[in-house]
């Protein structure tokens, strides 16, 4: 070997060590989340309300809650953002609407998390009287997640070949009918990746709904959207930092902390299924 | 078409279109709330409400700032001097300071007295201040109110100290606040920046197909756990580490914050910077290792030069994520408001500011609008980031 | 300088389960222009990225065979890839210079094989320019961006850029087919003059460039390397009928 490729391995080799790490820090995170908190999880601990101050009992509020908010940003954000993703790559040409709108919706991405906080806040919870309650937290965290499904939406609906698009408008379609019967079938798993990341991504924020929805400690179920709900990432700051008795609590916390990780997981491991499943279809074709 | 297909087509269109206009009305209503709420902290001073400062009827000072208040009742000024009075020495007088000075008997049935009794001991005391509570203030006061200037944009950007519960006047010095978001987000992006570009250029440029297969999915799985949990890894992992390694009294530190936000921004830093390196043109690398360049020479002298505004984008949107991160940095900063001098101290980020103290403060009042004029901080410092990338990317080589 | 006499002995090569090369082989002779001709995808220009294994970087690629160079064997494991790189110049087929200056770009193969005497660099790169026929069209502007230059003078100045590195053998991978015909006819006099000091192999779709500019010609066919012989004789007397459609242009 001559010194220049001797050098270069050397530095090749750091290299993969470095990106190593990157997989290291990940398995220690999950590793250590997941060894501690599989021995707290159980049907009882997810199916029970948490008493003596939060030492003890479960997270079944707060999986609820979670649950609901889930459901409540979505119901909204993804048909607006699917919408809006078909607006944009279906019927605008490159124009100064179009730039506008993608430069918009790349600021609302940017605006950070603490920020969408304070504006649920002032709007939903005050302005609009909503308190705080589920749809309040809901419509924040929809807000938050839209940039997420147009971007998606729009990878998917692009990645659709444009001779289909042609061969539907020859045989006289309209351009709905076109949308409907051709494009959305072919970018639908796609377009299903971008909604799973979304849900995975509302399911851990805690910022927006510290104002809006979140409660601290609240053992029963909402029976209405503008009752307020515990939530898991909210409570698991709560267990950690203010609860009534953090040392206590740790367990809970790990065990919280572990279901969070788990929903992750789970919601990555679907969207890469939904992936490869719509690889092979796109491969047939 | 018929007619009915057309009608059809229009409405959709018409939905199509007000739906895309969702994301932008929503940036512009956040800005319209936030300055709604925060500028209107400019317009008052931080005086407790329903609380006057009142002065003996001689003194010649006409208006005194909200932190000078704070600055008397913490005996930090002690002269008139000193606020552009005269050579005297300051009495600050709470109420319960004064009503101590009289018995049970003087102050009357339900302290039906202590109003005359203020008034008298106010006029008769030449250096005194008080902060009264204005059902405490007779009618006919002939003591001095002494009008608080309004809290100046300056005063909110440059004050150094950051107490909202001061008594009776709060202290809104966003200074300490803002040095501490960067100083936190500079330390992780120091720290983040090597690993993460090295990580992007092994994934696009050497790593076999296998290793790429591996680095994908955790790169996902980084960027989707959820900043409660990295703040609840850094709380009991990060920090008894950083308390035991440098032998500190608190472990809850701007350096564990920069860690736990260092791992968070490397998802960020990695994607962006591998996909710039990915639009390397092929012709370029095989052009360079054809004239005999190492694949090592051909990375730094064509592929890192071409990928250059990619890298950079991928920098700003890092320190950007950074900046607006809360609810990690919130659980592991430790969250003194004081303007930091090592990597090793307590610090306070504006977001953890926001998150800590949104719930007690008292709608619409002071705090509550100090809260939201350092949300428009953050939102401005995050525009300009994102603006910065776009300008970035747009700029061909 | 150096000649380079170039052998190929029974090469075959898979790209995954697909065999892109058949039992080839070939020889050059120094000093000659030899052409590869073929209709797509018979394997031409596979061919020619293994003689300065540019194929290493491609993913799922096995073969088995030898390639010579000079009297030593390629793909030996002792071989200094880049080194061997470096004497063996390649030249692509769109025209592919650096984001950087003229001169830079000139200069990096002789910067990157640690050649840091100024003057000599300086000197080299004149005389690269010169010899690609590309001196009185830049000297001016040796400090303006490659990317400022037509497509003709920046495929002659990647030329020039190999020839800084001083190779014996030069591969050209279609290096007229993105340009106009000006441009070509400037190439293809730079290529007969670039002869009398390499060993040139190049890879063209083009018949006519073929007959007018190279010594020997070979003819590929799904991977097979049907003949090859002076090219006066490939193309009035083949041997073989495949090659007498080709070049009649009956297929291809």
């Amino acid at each position: 070997m001559t010194g220049k490729q001797l050098k270069q391995s050397l530095v090749f080799n750091i290299f993969r060590l470095i990106s190593l790490s990157v997989v290291a820090i990940l398995f220690v995170i999950l590793g250590f989340i997941v060894t501690r908190g599989i021995k707290v999880v159980n049907w009882e601990f997810l199916t029970s309300m948490p008493k003596d101050q939060m030492t003890h009992g479960g997270i079944y509020p707060a999986i609820i809650g979670t649950l609901c908010l889930i459901a409540g940003s979505m119901v909204f954000a993804f048909p607006i953002g699917v919408m809006s993703a078909i607006y944009m790559n279906e019927y605008l040409k490159e124009s100064f609407l179009k730039k506008f709108i993608r430069t918009m919706t790349n600021n609302l991405a940017g605006i950070p998390s603490i920020v969408f906080g304070l504006f649920g806040m002032a709007l939903f919870v005050n302005t609009m009287k909503f308190g705080d309650s589920i749809i309040a937290g809901s419509l924040t965290l929809g807000l938050m997640a839209l940039p997420v499904i147009i971007r998606t939406t729009e990878e998917a609906l692009k990645s659709v070949d444009d001779s289909l698009r042609i061969g539907s408008y020859a045989l006289g379609a309209t351009r709905l009918q076109t949308i409907r019967r051709v494009v959305l079938p072919v970018a639908f798993p796609n377009i299903l990746t971008g909604l799973i990341l979304s849900i995975g991504r509302v399911s851990g924020e805690t910022a927006p709904i510290l104002f809006t929805v979140a409660a601290y400690f609240l053992p029963k179920l909402p029976s209405s959207i503008f009752d307020s709900v515990m939530a898991l990432p909210y409570h698991l700051y709560v267990l950690t930092t203010s609860g009534t008795n953090v040392t206590e609590s740790r367990p809970m916390a790990y065990g919280t902390a572990f279901v969070l990780i788990m929903i992750v997981l789970i919601l990555n491991l679907l969207a890469n299924l939904v992936r490869r499943i719509a690889g092979k279809k796109t491969k047939m074709n | 078409m018929n007619p009915l297909k057309r009608f059809i087509e229009k409405i959709t269109r018409g939905v199509l279109f007000t739906s895309s206009m969702v994301t932008s009305v929503t940036v512009l209503l956040v800005v319209l709330f936030l300055f709604k709420e925060g500028i209107g902290l400019f317009n008052q001073n931080s005086v407790e409400k329903h609380l006057v400062i009142a002065v003996n009827s001689e003194n010649p000072v006409s208006a005194i700032s909200s932190t000078d208040v704070k600055s008397i009742f913490n005996q930090d000024i002690t002269n008139w001097k000193q606020v552009g009075g005269k050579d005297l020495e300051i009495l600050p007088r709470s109420i319960d300071e004064l009503a101590a000075q009289f018995t049970e008997e003087q102050l009357g049935e339900g302290f039906k007295n202590l109003s005359s009794l203020i008034e008298t001991y106010i006029l008769e005391t030449p250096g005194v201040i008080a902060s009264i509570p204005d059902s405490y203030l007779k009618n006919d006061f002939k003591g001095k109110l002494i009008p608080l200037k309004k809290i100046s944009l300056k005063e909110f950007l440059t004050g150094t100290e950051w107490i909202p519960t001061a008594h009776p006047a709060a202290v809104f010095g966003a200074w300490p606040l803002i040095l501490g978001t960067l100083w936190v987000s500079l330390g992780a992006i120091l720290l983040a920046l090597p690993i993460g570009l090295i990580t992007a250029i092994y994934m696009s440029e050497v790593a076999g197909q296998r290793f790429r297969n591996i680095l994908k999915p955790v790169i996902e799985l980084l960027s989707g756990i959820p900043s409660v949990v990295y703040g609840f890894f850094g709380l009991v992992v990060l920090v008894p580490l950083i308390q035991k390694l440098f032998k500190l009294g608190v472990g809850e530190t701007a350096l564990a914050g920069s860690i736990v936000l260092a791992i968070m921004s490397l998802p960020t830093i990695i994607t962006i910077a591998e996909d710039a390196l990915r639009t390397t043109p092929r012709a370029l690398k095989e052009a360079s290792l054809a004239l005999g360049a190492s694949h090592w020479q051909t990375l730094v002298r064509v592929i890192i030069p071409y990928a250059k505004s990619g890298i950079i984008a991928a920098v700003i949107l890092g320190i950007g994520r950074a900046v607006g991160e809360t609810m990690a940095v919130l659980m592991v900063t430790g969250n003194a408001s004081v303007i930091p001098h090592t990597f090793l101290e307590p610090v306070r980020t504006i977001p953890a500011t926001i998150a800590a103290e949104l719930g007690e403060a008292p709608f619409g009042g002071t705090h509550f609008k100090a809260l939201f004029a350092l949300g428009i901080i953050l939102f401005i410092m995050t525009f300009v980031f994102n603006t910065l990338v776009e300008t970035v990317k747009t700029k061909k080589i | 300088m150096p000649e380079y006499k170039v052998e190929v002995k029974n090469l075959d090569l898979f790209y995954g389960d697909f065999q892109a090369l058949k039992k080839i082989n070939f020889t050059a002779e120094p000093n000659t222009v030899s052409a590869f001709i073929g209709p797509s995808g018979c394997g031409k220009s596979t061919l020619l990225r293994m003689f300065n294994r540019m194929n290493d970087l491609i993913d799922g690629v096995r073969f088995t065979g030898e390639i010579y160079i000079d009297g030593k064997d390629v793909f030996a494991k002792s071989v200094d890839v880049d080194g061997l790189r470096k004497s063996v110049g390649m030249v692509f087929q769109k025209p592919n210079p650096f984001p950087k200056t003229i001169f830079e770009n000139v200069a990096y193969g002789l910067r990157v094989n640690g050649v840091n005497d100024k003057h000599f660099i300086e000197k080299q790169v004149i005389e690269a320019i010169k010899k690609a026929a590309l001196w009185d069209e830049v000297k001016d502007k040796l400090k303006k961006s490659a990317m400022e230059l037509s497509g003709g003078q920046q495929q002659r100045l990647c030329i020039a850029r190999t020839l800084a590195v001083e190779p014996a053998l030069i591969l050209m991978d279609e290096p007229a087919s993105a340009l106009d015909p000006i441009s070509t006819g400037k190439i293809e006099d730079l290529i007969f003059e670039l002869k009398n000091q390499y060993t040139i192999i190049i890879v063209t779709h083009n018949l006519q460039q073929a007959g007018r500019i190279s010594d020997y010609t070979a003819f590929f066919y799904l991977g097979e390397l049907v003949e090859w012989n002076k090219t006066k004789i490939i193309f009035t007397n083949p041997s073989d009928i495949r090659t007498q459609n080709y070049i009649t242009g009956r297929f291809g």
